[in-house]
């Protein structure tokens, strides 16, 4: 088969990572080509190249669609190219309907004037084939679900005549008869002569539908293979490439008192009160110990735990017991006057604040220990973000850089410096290394083993399966708010699929 | 880094640059009667008014907020003092005391319905702008009150006598120089930049030669106009609070990142809340200014004040996206702002005019504050 697009030697730089690191690919016409690879590895980066999220000029290398150099300016140029780019993030405008949805930005018309006719006859055509013709076109897309707005975005692709398809990570909310028939459409239109880009790291839907797959790893292009010529044992090989064992510092610990007990805790959605996103999950939490908490998008961990501090704002019920007695958090800032803080996964959103300097951001928390009255005490102020920044080997020329300045990974752990100002019991973290460089990353897992030496409780949400075996003692798997079940990670040595057998509603549940 | 640390610097400096600019040009065009100790007198005394209404406005614009409603605020302000002054002849001191407790109080109607209802501020402070405008047209049924005891104008438009101008002076030279050497002392033991003393030196030095020269200014016409000492003492007051204390640093963190102030622990609400009482109360301190100087309460008084308010705090630096201002930058705005008045004044400028080159100059001010963000990044 021809090649279509060529991808070569392509790489791209944030501040302080390497995101792609001289990838040279061919996508050829007709097929479903894979890309897999952990978190972080460049899959994004790459297909936003590809979207011209990135524009040409702001990476390095060339890109070829049929033998032609392309350069991309925004989005539009790539739209036009006959390249789709469907997110993990829809981006469906919701209050308005299907059909508004699917002409956005290619609306027919007639003269001045938008033609509903034909978009509508054309649409019904559409819908049948996404077998969505059971669907009212008239209806708002807020009313869907997150499976029929993926196969809506599908369908806008499809109006503006896209040759290329790409999806990132289109079955992460999806269940799984809604993953089938999305994975039954895509050989379908395989089969009239559009070309896919298929990222996941799910490799049953990779088996499935692929015909060719490529392993990114660390920004690194790890190989191209056949399909029939790999095993799952293989990609994963290939994905994961270093020895846990190396990535995460070995720790040794006997469990020990319960430090924090969560007792039937429910958690309803802040603007739609009749729905549970955190379904009566029950755990506790030992002196010292790691505490996993996995599972899929939607899986309603963040909600449980920030819940937990106060700080969403839906309705909870349940009991939280610290050191066995009862409390009531209803404030972040009543968690932390009790020991408790919380890391956001968040960091952009809810983490740094970009106009105060590293220094202010470390001591914000606890800014009040460094002041008599109201008068800030500058001098221990700095001192203490001297200690802080040498520490947690934070790399910043002076405490007086805007934060801003930093690396996504050094930003990190400054956030982690701000919780560490007055010792914390219990620090929950949420997806701590989430889009940080793989050297931070080690870095904070050290971190985290220190911080438990010192006797700190960690709780930590992680959606990378090799992480969350390395680092944590126990796991705890939810499921659309529902707790499936806790497994025993002392020797981190479980099973990826049997957190992912829980993580996907498959098996488990209470009691088990 | 270190060039990047430069540059903000410079960016400090460019609104006082551009402030002098304005001067050397009215100067120019006036024939030198723009820089005569008069005019300059006048100019500072006007530039009190809105001055007081930046330094509480900037800390709303730094939590992220607006408050559209100061102006109503002053004009409300103004027409109680009046009516307790002349209309009901009660102490003046007292008139004073009850006008700012009132003050406060609507503040804390706008900060309550934004910190605690969920309303945004745009629209509460929209909102207060017609009703405390109407409250004054009700209680004053539409006419002018004055003239105001002699109290008040003394408080408007008294003056400090030369010798007291000159200890002021002395005094602050004094001041100046302890706290620098302090700070040099710190960054010393720490090795903080301490390559560019002389550069210090050289501010310092500065500072003390326009703090003096503004004393023999002042002193040559009629002395130090008061009401500009109680100015000077206020953003004293809040530059210590917004860069020294707990509640200062609030401030910028809720408006840098609301959420992440949550998460440190922040109640944002009461800050926010407080915020919003002080902005009352200080415009309704330039109520009481305004009114002492025009000598009588008008229904009409400090309309648009907000926006001259909001214009000035934004050529002094501020974003209305939060987080980033001064109140010193504030004041340097409103003495732009009352610049361009008295200057346009002086030379006859229509009036429509005054109002087109005001509008350019805001324009201009944020655009270039947009660019050198960009090459900056």
């Amino acid at each position: 088969m021809p090649t279509l697009l060529r991808i070569k030697n392509v790489s791209k730089y944030f501040p302080g990572v390497k995101a792609l690191d001289n990838i040279t690919m061919d996508i050829e016409k007709n097929e479903i080509h894979a890309i897999c690879g952990e978190n972080g590895a460049g899959k994004s980066t790459l297909i936003s190249i590809l979207g011209g999220i990135y524009p040409y000029g702001s990476y390095e290398g060339d890109i070829y669609l049929k033998d032609k150099k392309i350069e991309f300016k925004n989005p539009k140029d790539a739209e036009e190219a006959g390249i789709a780019v469907i997110h993990q993030e829809l981006t469906l405008f919701e209050e308005l309907s299907i059909i508004e949805n699917i002409y956005m930005g290619s609306q027919k018309v007639k003269g001045l004037v938008i033609d509903w006719n034909s978009m509508y006859e054309e649409s019904q055509i559409l819908l049948k084939k996404l077998k969505l013709d059971d669907l009212n076109i008239f209806t708002k897309i807020k009313h869907l679900g997150v499976g029929k707005q993926q196969l809506i975005e599908i369908a806008k692709a499809l109006v503006k005549k896209a040759n290329i398809l790409i999806l990132d990570e289109p079955t992460a909310s999806l269940t799984e008869s809604e993953t089938n028939n999305l994975l039954a459409l895509l050989k379908e239109l395989k089969k009239e002569g559009v070309t896919c880009i298929y990222i996941s790291h799910k490799l049953d839907e990779i088996f499935e539908v692929a015909d060719r797959v490529s392993i990114l790893r660390d920004g690194k292009l790890i190989g191209t293979k056949l399909i029939n010529e790999v095993t799952k044992n293989d990609l994963i090989k290939m994905m994961v490439g270093r020895e846990i064992s190396q990535m995460f510092p070995k720790r040794k610990i006997s469990p020990e008192k319960i430090i924090f007990e969560v007792k039937n805790f429910t958690v309803f959605e802040e603007y739609n009160p009749t729905k549970k996103v955190v379904d009566n999950v029950s755990f506790n939490l030992r002196y010292g110990e790691i505490l996993g908490f996995s599972g899929l998008v939607g899986a309603g961990r963040t909600e449980l735990m920030s819940s937990i501090i106060g700080f969403y704002q839906g309705k909870k019920e349940g009991e939280v017991f610290l050191n066995s007695e009862k409390v009531n958090i209803n404030s972040p800032q009543e968690a932390l006057e009790l020991g408790i803080a919380y890391l956001s996964e968040d960091r952009k959103g809810a983490g740094i604040i970009s106009n105060l300097t590293v220094r202010e951001n470390i001591t914000i928390a606890f800014i009040k220990k460094f002041a008599t009255f109201f008068h800030i005490n500058k001098e221990s102020e700095t001192l203490k973000a001297l200690e802080i920044i040498k520490e947690l080997n934070i790399k910043t020329q002076s405490p007086e850089v805007k934060i801003s300045t930093l690396s996504g990974g050094n930003q990190q752990k400054t956030l982690i410096g701000r919780n560490l100002v007055s010792i914390p019991k219990i620090l929950i973290m949420d997806e701590p290394t989430r889009g940080i460089d793989v050297g931070a990353k080690q870095e904070i897992y050290s971190l985290m083993n220190k911080l438990t030496k010192q006797g700190i409780s960690i709780i930590m949400i992680s959606s990378e399966l090799p992480e969350i075996i390395g680092m944590a003692d126990r796991i705890i798997v939810l499921h659309e708010g529902k707790f499936m079940g806790e497994i025993e990670n002392y020797n981190h040595d479980t099973n990826q699929e049997d957190i992912m057998y829980l993580a996907t509603g498959i098996r488990g549940g209470k009691g088990e | 880094m270190k060039t990047n640390k430069k540059k903000v610097d410079l960016r400090s400096y460019m609104m006082i640059i551009a402030l002098l600019v304005i001067w050397l040009i009215f100067t120019i065009m006036t024939k030198g009667s723009f820089l005569s100790a008069r005019n300059i007198s006048n100019l500072f005394r006007q530039s009190v008014f809105i001055s007081l209404l930046a330094i509480g406005m900037v800390m709303v614009i730094i939590l992220g907020e607006i408050d559209l409603s100061v102006g109503s605020i002053v004009g409300l302000s103004g027409g109680i003092l009046a009516i307790l002054d002349v209309w009901k002849g009660i102490n003046p001191v007292l008139s004073m005391i009850i006008t700012l407790g009132i003050g406060l109080l609507l503040g804390l109607w706008n900060g309550y319905w934004i910190a605690y209802k969920g309303v945004p501020s745009f629209i509460v402070t929209l909102g207060g702008m017609l009703i405390f405008r109407g409250i004054l047209m009700g209680i004053t049924k539409g006419i002018t009150i004055g003239p105001m005891s002699h109290f008040f104008t003394f408080l408007g438009k008294g003056y400090l006598s030369n010798s007291f101008g000159i200890l002021l002076g002395i005094i602050a030279s004094i001041m100046i120089i302890i706290s620098e050497f302090r700070s040099w002392k710190k960054k010393k033991s720490y090795n903080i930049d301490s390559s560019s003393t002389r550069f210090e030196f050289v501010k310092v030095a500065l500072y003390i030669i326009l703090i003096n020269l503004f004393v023999i200014i002042f002193n040559s016409y009629n002395g130090l106009p008061f009401p500009l000492l109680i100015m000077i003492i206020i953003l004293l007051l809040f530059a210590y609070i917004t860069q020294n204390t707990v509640f200062g640093r609030y401030i910028y963190a809720i408006g840098g990142n609301s959420k992440a102030a949550i998460l440190s622990g922040i109640n944002i609400k009461k800050i926010t809340l407080i915020v919003f009482m002080i902005n009352g109360l200080l415009a309704s301190l330039g109520g009481v200014f305004l009114t002492s100087r025009l000598n009588a309460a008008a229904v009409s008084a400090g309309e648009g004040a907000e926006l001259d308010t909001i214009a000035a705090c934004v050529i002094g630096g501020a974003s209305l996206m939060g987080g980033i201002g001064t109140t010193f930058g504030a004041v340097v705005g409103a003495i732009v702002m009352t610049s361009l008045d008295n200057g346009m004044s002086l030379l006859n400028v229509e009036v429509f005019w005054q109002s087109i080159i005001k509008g350019l100059v805001l324009l201009f001010a944020v655009w270039f504050d947009v660019i050198s963000k960009k090459r900056e990044a």
